[in-house]
């Protein structure tokens, strides 16, 4: 027995020799998990390196330090309703009625040292969470990385979306303050829009009539735990059906659909994602220094009866502002009975419209397409006019509906009259996005047949003959950005891509 | 192909030699970019070191701030640039393994599905239906206790407000308010005496009292002696959304919501001439007692603010 001992022990030193302690602790962790040969595999795990690749890093990013500043406020912030005199280090207020949710969130603001970077951090992050959401879905939209064996991670990232701007909103009613309180009362109206049930729903979710003491605890605990809970999970996995399939990659020198061409995880992707994470924390901190966001000590405590003017939500929450602005007043009145379309259609089937036909892409691609292979190599967006030209005419519509969530601010500005804005929104927000559609479509067919489109550039040669005579002689292009060692993929037969036009040795003449 | 180039063709990080190509940085000038990482992080640690003094000190906010965040920043691009340009610049290249299995791995699986489970489920589909049932009935049965426990049920709640007749009507402080209170043209938000403190009188029962100059003014028909002395008032709840209408533009007469800019006719019943609003604001019938005070004669005969199913 001892003789085994030993035997084993000087075998492990031996194991051990070449890489020392580290070498050690490693195997006294195989010893018990098993981890080198996953470990080893997990470090030699190639990333493939793309600018655009990092927008999905910033909203993972920003999410951890919505994590890391939420814990901090959860540490100061008291969830509650119940009417307190505030004597705080905030003079204006002084001896006001305010609720305890209101109190304690000045008092982060003024009294917690560090409580006021924290709570900017906090609303910035938010802000560009989901900005990062929106880029990044559009980018794996425009490239078509979305198609499968990727589909379930895209109807992931719709979901991630979807609880982000829910969460973000939760988050934002928090503080109880004038401007927040209107957007609760306005959740509230939409609730109760709905037909057969609108009215119970409104009652059972706030606990009664609005204003209801029950709403702060309880959208404290959903935003505070149960949809980060549900975030953390979806975003988990996210990540392991992205390291399963392996991430996608634009076309290039040496890539294929059967490899991955880029960096090793450790430590090359290690070092450049953990500086990209200082990056974004840092920015987000300098962004909460110097530029104030939701100053509600300036806003006051919520009153049912007092409203300010510009009452205007998170950006994210804009298109669904927009939409109720623009939409007209066609309510449904008969039988007993009132369907208020004037809210149910901009604030509830609009956005379950938009959202739904994002979930159902995929498909409906396939579908139309007939593609049904794998796919890890990417598109570019030129290669698929008519995809592009979808994407960016949906997200024309849905920036004319945010552009609609100011139309008073936009009149005061331009000094113009409010129902002439009104009524241009009504116009552009349909017009603007038929008219992307076909200018999307022709930059697409254009820049196909273009020589170099969408690709770097390189430079000309210019020569004089003995003649005289000038020449222009284009360099080869990069070597990157020739397509010739793509192996060869069944093609469908949508794509809509011209034949390379054969290189000339001159300069082509494009007519403009 | 020259030597530049023949390291860009992508290999497998396995079997490299030590001095393969592949393993330089990229940078050309390797001691440079070492000296600019250098530089990033010693200006992140006197930045973060420097936080840590703000926060010691309890410094303004914005240098909190300013030194976390530069601290952070300075930090990331050092790491950033060290694995850019000093780390092994590839490129390097992994074989994708095709995630689909063998046809009899799949069929293996299938027929472990399907056939072991269908040979339990068909000789017992008795058990499966009554587990399945019972188990549906129970989720049902657990929702209703649930949801029901979350909040009283609306009966009629939403279809009346604290106004009654002969309700006083009262400004925010609880005061009266008398004929002579108001110069023509102003406004002030009232609530039915007692109910001006309270979550619901804020929310439910706020109405806008208006003086016009016409002292027999008139809103609409059948509303002649609503408004006694030019003293008209509406309900403040907005019928789009429920938000207060609180802006009055004098000059128009119109009520205005500043959160979807509905406006309403103050000489014409509050009917909507613009925007979201589907309805007119509901008026509230007032008089003037012995005393001066104005109070009302009855309360909304309609309910006030958003539209709900049951609302006729």
């Amino acid at each position: 027995m001892s003789d085994v001992t030993a035997t084993n022990q000087r075998a492990k030193r031996k194991a051990a020799g070449p890489y020392g302690k580290v070498g050690k602790a490693l195997n006294e962790l195989d010893d018990r998990l098993g981890v080198a040969k996953g470990g080893r595999t997990f470090m030699d795990r190639i990333f493939p390196d793309h600018w655009s690749f990092m927008l999905g890093e910033i909203a993972l990013y920003s999410f951890l330090i919505l994590l890391i500043t939420g814990v901090f406020l959860t540490f100061y912030f008291i969830p509650s309703s119940a009417i307190v005199t505030y004597h705080g280090s905030y003079l204006p207020l002084d001896g006001q009625q305010v609720t305890q949710a209101f109190s304690s969130t000045v008092n982060i603001s003024f009294a917690v040292r560090g409580g006021l970077l924290m709570r900017q951090m906090h609303h910035w992050a938010c802000d560009i969470f989901v900005g990062a959401l929106v880029v990044h879905m559009a980018r794996v939209f425009f490239t078509g990385a979305f198609r499968k064996p990727r589909e379930l991670n895209w109807t992931i990232g719709v979901t991630l979306l979807t609880l982000a701007i829910v969460n973000g909103f939760l988050g934002y009613s928090l503080p109880d303050d004038l401007v927040s309180g209107t957007g609760i009362r306005i959740a509230y109206s939409i609730l109760l829009s709905i037909p057969f049930v609108g009215t119970y729903l409104a009652f059972f979710i706030f606990g009664g009539n609005f204003p209801g003491a029950s709403t702060i605890p309880r959208f404290y605990i959903l935003h505070c735990l149960i949809v980060p809970l549900i975030i953390i999970g979806l975003v988990g996995a996210h990540l392991f059906l992205l390291v399963r399939q392996k991430h996608t990659q634009f076309p290039g020198e040496g890539r294929t659909e059967k490899n991955v061409v880029g960096s090793p995880m450790f430590p090359v992707f290690m070092a450049k994602t953990t500086g990209f994470l200082f990056i974004v924390a840092g920015f987000t901190a300098l962004l909460s220094a110097f530029a104030q966001i939701n100053p509600i000590w300036q806003f006051g405590p919520y009153d049912a009866s007092r409203i300010s003017y510009a009452v205007q939500p998170d950006w994210y929450m804009g298109f669904l502002d927009g939409a109720l602005r623009i939409w007209p007043s066609w309510s449904f009145h008969s039988f007993g009975h009132t369907i208020p379309f004037e809210v149910l259609v901009p604030a509830l089937i609009l956005p379950g419209i938009i959202f739904g036909l994002a979930y159902a892409w995929p498909m409906l691609e396939r579908i139309y397409t007939k593609d049904n292979e794998i796919h890890h190599l990417l598109d570019r967006p030129s290669q698929r006019p008519k995809r592009t030209a979808v994407g960016v005419a949906a997200l024309a519509f849905v920036t004319m509906l945010f552009i609609a969530s100011s139309t008073d601010v936009i009149a005061n500005f331009f000094h113009i009259s409010l129902n002439s804005v009104l009524w241009a929104m009504r116009i552009l927000t349909i017009l603007v996005p038929l008219i992307a559609y076909p200018i999307a479509y022709k930059i697409c067919k254009e820049m196909q047949g273009v020589h170099g489109a969408g690709k770097r550039k390189t430079h000309n040669i210019v020569s004089r003959t003995a003649e005289g005579e000038y020449l222009a002689t284009p360099t080869p292009a990069y070597r990157d950005d020739l397509g010739h060692d793509l192996e060869a993929t069944p093609v469908p037969t949508y794509i809509e891509v011209e034949p390379d036009e054969p290189d000339e040795g001159g300069v082509r003449i494009v007519d403009r | 192909m020259s030597e530049k180039e023949e390291h860009r063709t992508p290999v497998s990080l396995n079997g490299l030699s030590e001095n393969d190509p592949h393993l330089l940085p990229a940078a050309k000038n390797p001691k440079t970019v070492e000296h600019v990482i250098a530089i990033n992080f010693v200006l992140g640690t006197i930045l973060t070191a420097g936080f840590g003094a703000c926060y010691w000190v309890n410094a303004k906010p914005w240098t909190l701030g300013a030194t976390l965040g530069g601290g952070l920043f300075f930090f990331g691009v050092g790491l950033v640039a060290w694995g850019k340009y000093l780390m092994p610049r590839g490129p390097f290249v992994e074989e994708r393994h095709v995630l689909a299995n063998s046809e009899a791995d799949r069929n293996a699986f299938a027929a472990a599905i399907v056939e072991r489970g269908g040979s339990v489920m068909k000789r017992r589909k008795m058990l499966g239906g009554l587990l399945a049932g019972g188990l549906g009935i129970f989720g049902v049965v657990a929702m209703f206790p649930t949801l029901r426990s979350l909040g009283p049920l609306p009966k009629g709640t939403l279809f009346h407000t604290d106004w009654r007749k002969d309700s006083y009507v009262v400004d925010q402080t609880g005061r009266r308010v008398s004929a002579g209170d108001l110069a023509v043209g102003s406004i002030v938000t009232v609530f039915p005496e007692g109910t001006q403190d309270s979550d619901r009188g804020q929310a439910v029962d706020q109405t806008v009292l208006i003086r016009v100059s016409n002292e027999k003014f008139t809103t609409m028909k059948g509303r002649e002696s609503w408004a006694p002395l030019g003293y008209v008032a509406y309900s403040k709840l907005c019928t789009h959304l429920g938000c207060p209408v609180g802006l009055y533009e004098q000059e128009l007469q119109l009520l205005v919501c500043p959160c979807h800019q509905s406006m309403f006719n103050v000489n014409n019943g509050a009917v909507p001439q613009f925007g979201p609003a589907p309805r007119p604001l509901p008026q509230l019938p007032l008089y003037i007692d012995g005393q001066g005070f104005l109070r009302a004669q009855a309360g909304y005969n309609q309910p006030v603010g958003p539209g709900f199913w049951e609302r006729a």
